[in-house]
């Protein structure tokens, strides 16, 4: 794999870290997270803070039969499932589970010029869904009302501020108006999580958002 | 060996050693007596009540039962691993969401960890812990306060009374301080 050149923020894997990011953002953070050494270590840096402010907390007690109930359950729940083998997958574990092992199988949603999307079902706070943009295609002209994320799955887009390949991560807020265009001769798959609707431009494209959820 | 902040990392690696290796339920006990209350401290922070914190403190400390195997002492302390699974507990009790994880690395629970690598972990999990507890109070309090509440740092900004731009510089201020201390 090429170098990843385009991070998650720090505030991103904090919030990760710590619990506090919607589930749609979650897993583009856990899917870049996966693909890239970097932020992995980053992560587990976060994670290492988590625990020593955890072990720095001396004032609370638990109640007096809390560890005679924890056997309890451990009594009662023995057999612990295995874990299952990994099987090949098109995408990152973490989105696997969202979208299942193979690109063929998605049910893509046209959205025009070639442009293709699938939801994924997520809690409420954030939507995420594939693109897939056909080579050389550009995706519909929009700015956004509070965080985008897009991470490049497959190929590479550009827009008008930077080139993004497999890994990268693009962030972007209410301010970025943006065209991503599919670069390199070869489609461009991407995870996009958005914090609320995108917000088209274009008359046609506001008329129908309703109706693709996008 | 115990660090000057009574912080004791590799005790809770070797008690949680003898969990997975020989199911022992004394070394288990240790580790509940230490870590059920600071689990539970942490989830009252993050906004629980006092009842389903005792519940979700069962379920957490018999997951570290169940997972024990799953632990490497070479990429995380004890204290580490621990509020890895109570945040998830927290998610799921709080959120009601699911919890995608990073696809884990190449080595399974087979791996013998190399001992150097453990040990250079633990002694960097000491420092962290030293550099926390050498952080003005105010610095520790936000930090806190930002990791285990559900609050944005607006949310944050707002309860305190404090600007927003403060807060986040004192929060950068304060990772900035412990990865200095940690080089």
């Amino acid at each position: 794999m090429e170098t990843i050149k385009h991070h998650v923020s720090d505030d991103l894997l904090m919030a990760y870290a710590t619990g506090n990011l919607a589930e749609g953002f979650s897993i583009a953070v856990a899917a870049h997270v996966s693909m890239c050494d970097h932020c992995r270590s980053m992560l587990e840096s976060f994670n290492a803070l988590g625990g020593a402010l955890m072990e720095q907390d001396t004032n609370i007690t638990v109640a007096d039969c809390a560890f005679s109930k924890t056997l309890e359950r451990i009594n009662a729940c023995q057999s612990v499932s295995q874990p299952e083998k990994k099987l090949k997958s098109d995408f990152p574990e973490p989105l696997s589970d969202y979208v299942g092992h193979s690109l063929v199988d998605i049910k893509w949603q046209p959205l025009g010029m070639g442009v293709k999307q699938a939801v994924l079902e997520t809690s409420e706070d954030a939507t995420a869904r594939l693109l897939y943009i056909p080579a050389g295609a550009e995706m519909p002209d929009h700015s956004h009302r509070g965080l985008e994320l897009t991470l490049v799955l497959e190929g590479a887009f550009a827009d008008e501020n930077d080139y993004f390949a497999k890994g990268d991560v693009e962030i972007a807020d209410g301010s970025t108006n943006h065209t991503p265009v599919a670069m390199d001769g070869k489609p461009c798959i991407c995870l996009a999580v958005t914090e609320a609707p995108l917000k088209f431009r274009k008359m046609f494209h506001r008329l129908i958002q309703p109706l693709i959820r996008i | 060996m115990t660090s000057e902040n009574g912080i004791d990392v590799a005790r809770w690696a070797n008690e949680l050693e003898l969990v997975r290796r020989e199911k022992s339920i004394e070394a288990f006990e240790r580790l509940f007596n230490h870590f059920a209350p600071k689990v539970k401290g942490f989830l009252m922070k993050s906004g629980t009540d006092n009842a389903m914190a005792e519940e979700c403190v069962q379920e957490v400390m018999a997951t570290v039962w169940h997972k024990a195997h799953l632990f490497d002492p070479t990429r995380a302390s004890a204290a580490t691993w621990i509020f890895t699974i109570a945040r998830n507990k927290k998610i799921d009790a709080l959120r009601k969401q699911k919890r995608p994880e990073p696809e884990d690395l190449g080595w399974g629970p087979e791996h013998e960890p190399d001992q150097e690598d453990v040990i250079g972990l633990q002694q960097e999990t000491e420092r962290l812990g030293q550099a926390i507890a050498n952080l003005p109070t105010k610095q520790r309090q936000l930090l806190e306060r930002a990791y285990f509440s559900d609050m944005s740092h607006s949310e944050i900004a707002a309860a305190t009374g404090l600007p927003l731009g403060t807060i986040k510089s004192r929060i950068r201020l304060a990772l900035d301080r412990l990865r200095h201390a940690m080089k």
